[in-house]
Order: C-alpha cells, then structure tokens, then sequence
C-alpha cells in the first residue's frame, strides 16, 4: 500500500511528521477519507477527531481550527490545536464541558457571540474527551 | 578613618550581592532567550505555510476578495502594542512606547481616531496613566507564550476590524534581531497587502471545498492571529535578549564600582597604618 506523508502543524510546533497509510478528517462539507493519490484540495475542518492509519494501528488527535491541504506527495493539516490522546488533560475538557452546557442552557440566545463560542468550546471539549477515551482502549 | 573605612567595606558588600543577584538574572534571561527564539523557530513552518495557501488561493483564482484584503478609507486606526511584564529589560518597553507615541502624535489628532490592543503590564500601565483608549489587555503572560494565551485578544483586534470598528490594524513589537540589538518596529497587520499573483512558479490547482471565497473566510482571520501571534514571541525572545543585555551590563558595572572601592579601601588601610607608625615614632622620640 502506498503511503504519503503527513504533517500536522500547531502554531507552536510540528505536532507530527510520518508516512502514512490514511488519514480521515471532517471537513466542512464532511467527512472525508483522505489517501496517496488524492486530488490537490483546501478544505477547512470542524472542530472533530481524525484518524491517520499506520499498517495496523491508528492514532487518533483531536484538532479543532484547523484546514487540511492535500498536495500531490503529502497533507498538510494546520491547526490552531492537536492533541494527541495522551496529551489531553481529560478533567480539564470534563470541566469546560460542563461550562459549556452550563451557558448553553442559561443563555440562551441573548448574545449570538457568546452562544456560539460556547458552542465552539462544547465541541471541543467533546472532541478531547472522546479522543482520550479512544486512546486508552 | 577607621569608620570610613568599615563605611567604605559596607558599600563592597553591598556591590557583590548586587552583582550576585544581576549575574544570576543575566544567566536565568540567556537560557530563557534560547528557548524564546526555538520557540519563533517552531512557530514560523505554520505561518509560512498559511501564507503559502492564501497565496496559492490568489493566484489560482482571479476575481476573488475579501474584506481583509480591500483598503478602506481609515476613521479609526488599532495599535496592537506588544511589551513585557517585567522591568528591568533596560530600554526595551521605553523604546517600543516612545516610537508607538511618536506614531500616534504624528497621526492623530483626537483620542476618537485610534484605538490600542496592549499586550504586557508596562504597556498597559503607560497607556492606562496618559488616559488613552486600551481597547482590550493581556497581561501576566509566561515566559512561553501559548497561542492559546493570546487568542483572545487576536481574535478581538481581527473581528474589530471585520466590523469596521477599525479600518487599519498596525502591530507593534520589538524585532528580534540579536541579543544586543532589538529595533521597535510598526508593521500594517490588516489590511493585507494584495498577495501577488503568478511568481509561485508550480502552482499546483487545488480544489477548495466548499468554494475559494469561503476557504479565504476562515483562512484570512487565523492569518492574522498567526501574525500576531508570531509577533509576540518575537517581542518575547527581544525581552528576554535586552533583559540578559541590560543585567550583563550592571553587573560589569558593579564589578568596575567593586574595583574602584577597592582600591579607595586599601589605600584608606594604608593611610590609617602609616598614621599609626608616626604616632608610635613620635611618641618614642618624646620620651626619649
């Protein structure tokens, strides 16, 4: 099977840098498999985990602000974060899940800025708990 | 002259746990520089390569644009105004304040047509006490940054100007050019200059889903909180470079100032001591 390289870039480093088989990612329009071979493309991402499969194994981040691009020999996801599993403080994202919810429910839609930031947070707080809860299985 | 001299030694003392303290500031701003300047190393592939795709988005289409990228006529003007927490950093805050103010006195006339983003307690202080419009404030920031630390405020300063609160954003920051040398500068932030077409050579044809306008709605903001943020860590490794600069500085001070007092003390034990054998002569030559 031909891989690719992918490289997934923070603005505060290079999270990760490897060949691989797949990635599959959530693009704005959707989901999105992504393999060696695939046309040139733009696209931004929601805030969700992907998936990069190596052989047998697959790892898993959660990334949110970011955009894929794929280019002839390889992808390259840029995003404002990527955690890895085993990075994710998991109390933190439980707490600011609860946040979320907690403004979601008491806001109501008094202030359009602040509802959507809160439902910005709330997805990435699920986003994190779900990927570390992946990474441990 | 005994007591001028116990004054005298009081003084050296004094001098060394200076000097001890400046020394060890001196090392602790030098390691923390290295990492400051690894850190706007690592921070660069993500900025280049945003400007790399809102490039390739310019040239591979015609026709395109965005707020961001149209020059509207200027009312009000932003300042995002990068300094540091901290004192000590010799002429670091000064310099970056003193050309900020030239700029806006050259500019403005009235407090209506500007606005500031600060960044760092010794701005924010500086600007609070002149009672000029801080729009929005970070203080309290760690020796690393974090993107995340200063989201808030790049994502206040870049919906601003979406809203046509503002009509131009200028950056503000220190350049990091060596440890020695740091050069306030004052860059335009938004709008952006029209990216030139043609010249990339092999502009690969992506395909941009949903479409390129919308690929630019989300790429332009985050290249711009990239540049702000950026700008920040460079305003950090500068800090960190003036600070070691200023502390090498008094400690060669304190070391010179030791020496001299040195020298004063030993002459002062020598003068007292010749003293004291011209009493003893004298008295031996009276009783004899």
């Amino acid at each position: 099977m031909s891989t690719f390289l992918l490289e997934i870039v923070t603005p505060e480093r290079i999270v990760f840098s490897q060949q691989v088989d797949s990635v599959s990612v959530r693009g704005d329009e959707g989901e999105l498999g992504i393999m060696a071979g695939h046309l040139p493309l733009v696209t931004p991402l929601k805030v969700a985990p992907i998936t990069i499969k190596t052989g047998n194994t697959a790892t898993t981040l959660a990334v949110h602000g970011g955009f894929v691009e794929v280019q002839k020999e390889k992808v390259i996801i840029l995003a404002e974060s990527a955690e890895m599993s085993n990075d994710i403080d998991v109390e933190r994202a439980r707490a600011a899940r609860e946040r979320a919810e907690r403004r979601l429910s008491s806001g109501g839609n008094r202030d359009l800025v602040d509802h959507r930031r809160a439902e910005l947070a709330l997805q990435r707080a699920i986003t994190r708990i779900n990927v570390s809860s992946k990474g441990k299985e | 002259m005994a007591k001028g001299m116990r004054e005298i030694k009081r003084q050296i003392k004094s001098i060394q746990n200076t000097r001890q303290i400046t020394k060890a500031m001196e090392m602790v701003a030098a390691a923390k520089l290295r990492r400051a300047q690894e850190k706007a190393q690592s921070s660069r592939p993500y900025a280049e390569k945003l400007k790399e795709v809102v490039d390739g988005i310019a040239a591979g289409t015609t026709g395109i644009s965005h707020p961001m990228l149209v020059t509207r006529p200027v009312k009000k003007t932003a300042y995002i105004v990068i300094t540091s927490d901290a004192g000590l950093a010799g002429g670091y805050n000064a310099n970056m304040l003193r050309a900020v103010m030239d700029r806006i006195k050259a500019t403005h006339t009235s407090k209506e047509e500007y606005g500031i983003f600060v960044v760092g307690r010794k701005g924010r202080d500086y600007f609070r006490r002149r009672e000029l419009p801080v729009v929005d404030e970070v203080t309290e920031l760690s020796d690393s940054p974090t993107f995340a630390d200063i989201k808030s405020l790049a994502y206040a300063a870049v919906r601003s100007f979406e809203d046509e609160q503002f009509d131009e954003i200028y950056i503000c920051y220190n350049k990091f050019i060596n440890a020695i040398t740091q050069v306030p500068t004052i860059n335009r932030l938004l709008p952006f200059e029209k990216p030139v077409a043609s010249a990339s050579g092999v502009k690969a044809s992506y395909e941009y889903e949903p479409s390129p306008e919308s690929v630019l709605q989300v790429l332009l903001p985050k290249y711009a909180e990239t540049i702000i943020y950026g700008a920040l860590l460079e305003g950090k490794a500068s800090e960190l470079g003036a600070k070691m600069t200023a502390m090498g500085n008094a400690t060669k001070n304190a070391s010179k100032m030791i020496g001299e007092l040195t020298l004063t003390y030993n002459r002062a034990r020598q003068a007292a001591i010749t003293q004291e054998i011209t009493e003893i002569v004298a008295g031996a030559n009276a009783q004899s």
